[in-house]
């Protein structure tokens, strides 16, 4: 089509845009370093820990038991990679129907001034940075958590049913499940707002169709509203999902720091973010710090896909949404 | 409550000269006002639909017809800041009086809307039972029954008895817009609302469409918005004509098209004006 237009006019619209020329490609190559930006992130974490890599190999690095930097010089990324994948799965799952719930209230339920506020409130609590959850793990929740839950089980458990105590652990505080429930905490506006905004696509006239067969809101949300949100939210926990596998901060703060296996309820853990955090101020070794820049480009890799996938999925659904109007 | 006591000869056509019939009234709108916050939507409009006719609401766009028909059966309940004055009474009750429950009464008067809102994920065959299957119908037997008889009254029943398991979405727009009218009449409504039911239809399902409501009518009661006069003029016993949120006249269509008694009625049907 372009080929065949008369060439005058082509010229003439060059002449009359060529601010808009220089602009254009101006930000072209601003968006282009983005790309480049995270491409080259890619290649430096991954020529970075190629060392390890090939010395371990592409799996046996990541399910290696031992990470011994000092006598062995052994590498193997298993108790970080069960540490990441015990957190954010157990973080997701605990903060799923919570957050779905939240979503829902506030997009079909609740009265409109109180919808403003809940929405307000999810934005703002996604926005905390993660050290500020830390803190307050560190020194309200683990504590807590320590006097009113951890230890009594303990107590009762080491009375009554002695069996438990292996898979209990150290009540200190500090550890797997303390670990669990701050990234539960942090997950849920996350995973909430981008629910909320999965049922926000679906189009008032499915919405109304309901209600005009006699439906009841629950009914409305069960035959209208989730049947074309459901992508949108498994797309939300995705993202939620990646967010929970790289939070680093708040993690650290409160997992204990152990990679002894095997991990128990209550005692301490490690994930993979924790880890590079934790080590690479003295990671003096050169396989030790490669080996931390592998953990770090098994991490980018995983998030990478995960957005990927979410954000496809998401872009179905707005399809969807749109193809149903 | 008003019994049907309709005779046979009445339902087999909605002959126009039976207009001088009494015609019994079933849904009749009373001094009814909609606000969208301080604006008037429509005012005071007093207006009755009768059984078994097929009732037209004609007029420009934005006069307040489709606002006036999602009143009849309480759509505005949904939207914020959208307040109704007067009374609607379905068999003489008000259905905007206290103690009265809009999801009872959306089960007697169904609505079907101007997009096809098949709910695309599901079957066509849920689609149709979704409302029978609200209101606790659980029988498999009688669910399939009332399936193949509503497909059949909206004339879909021949295109789609091979595909029942098939999500919706795979239908074409006048099927869809069919299939939701087969789901409107599943939970067997006395009065079906319908705006612009054919307004982003083909020629042909738009046929489809307007040969369904001559049989439809003689189990419910339809009232009919649109923007096509001929449509309003082939298919309804009566038109309603509104302008700027006022009913302007209503009587039966043979006497609205041919000598209506408003200036501003004959001014639009023949085209002067709108």
């Amino acid at each position: 089509m372009q080929q065949t237009a008369p060439s005058h006019h082509r010229r003439s619209l060059a002449y009359s845009a060529s601010g808009d020329r220089v602009f254009s490609v101006i930000i072209a190559l601003l968006a282009s370093g983005v790309l480049i930006l995270a491409v080259l992130m890619a290649w430096e974490l991954y020529s970075g820990g190629a060392d390890p890599i090939r010395r371990f190999g592409l799996l046996g690095f990541l399910t290696g038991t031992e990470w011994d930097p000092v006598i062995k010089k052994q590498f193997g990324a298993w108790p970080y990679v069960l540490g990441t994948i015990l957190t954010s799965i157990g973080a997701l799952l605990l903060s799923f129907f919570p957050a779905l719930g939240a979503a829902i209230y506030a997009a079909e339920y609740a009265p409109r001034p109180v919808a403003v506020v809940i929405n307000y409130l999810l934005d703002l609590t996604a926005a905390v940075p993660s050290v500020i959850y830390g803190l307050w793990g560190i020194f309200i929740m683990a504590p807590f958590l320590r006097d009113h839950f951890y230890l009594p089980t303990y107590l009762w458990a080491a009375n009554h049913a002695p069996g438990l105590l292996p898979f209990l652990g150290n009540p200190s505080g500090y550890g797997l499940l303390t670990a669990i429930l701050i990234l539960a905490a942090m997950v849920v506006p996350f995973t909430a707002a981008l629910a909320r905004d999965a049922i926000a696509l679906v189009p008032a006239p499915q919405r109304e169709a309901a209600y005009a067969l006699g439906a009841t809101r629950w009914e409305v949300m069960q035959m209208a509203v989730l049947p074309l949100s459901r992508t949108g939210i498994i797309a939300g926990a995705f993202l939620a999902l990646g967010r929970a596998l790289g939070e680093t901060m708040a993690v650290t703060m409160v997992i204990g720091n152990s990679h002894k296996l095997p991990y128990t309820l209550f005692g301490g853990a490690a994930t993979m973010p924790s880890v590079i955090a934790n080590e690479f101020t003295e990671a003096v070794e050169p396989l030790h710090l490669e080996s931390l820049i592998a953990l770090g480009f098994y991490l980018f890799i995983v998030a990478l896909v995960l957005n990927i996938v979410g954000g496809l999925i998401i872009r179905r659904q707005a399809a969807l949404a749109r193809g149903v109007l | 409550m008003e019994e049907t006591s309709v005779p046979k000869f009445f339902m087999r056509d909605g002959a126009l000269e039976l207009s001088s019939t009494k015609e019994l009234v079933h849904l009749e709108a009373r001094d009814l006002s909609v606000y969208y916050g301080k604006r008037v939507g429509v005012g005071r409009v007093n207006l009755s639909l009768y059984r078994n006719r097929v009732t037209a609401f004609i007029g420009p766009s934005g006069c307040g017809k489709t606002t006036f028909l999602r009143s009849l059966n309480r759509m505005h309940d949904l939207t914020p800041n959208v307040r109704v004055q007067g009374q609607v009474l379905l068999d003489g009750s008000d259905i905007y009086g206290p103690g009265t429950d809009p999801i009872q009464i959306r089960r007697r008067i169904g609505m079907v809307f101007q997009k096809p809102t098949a709910f695309p994920t599901l079957s066509v065959y849920d689609n149709v039972v979704a409302g029978l299957k609200m209101v606790g119908l659980r029988d498999r037997k009688r669910l399939d029954e009332a399936a193949e008889r509503s497909l059949q009254q909206a004339a879909l029943w021949d295109e789609v008895k091979d595909r029942l398991r098939a999500p919706a979405a795979g239908l074409s727009g006048g099927q869809q817009q069919r299939l939701t009218i087969a789901r409107a009449l599943a939970v067997e409504p006395e009065i079906l609302l319908m705006d612009e039911p054919t307004a982003s239809l083909d020629p042909i399902s738009t046929q489809a469409i307007e040969d369904l409501l001559g049989t439809l009518k003689q189990q419910v009661t339809i009232a009919i918005v649109t923007h096509n006069m001929q449509q309003a003029a082939r298919i309804s016993d009566y038109t309603a004509y509104f302008l700027n949120g006022e009913l302007i006249e209503m009587d039966s269509t043979s006497k609205m098209f041919t000598k209506p008694n408003d200036k501003r009625t004959e001014a639009y049907i023949t085209g002067r004006f709108g």
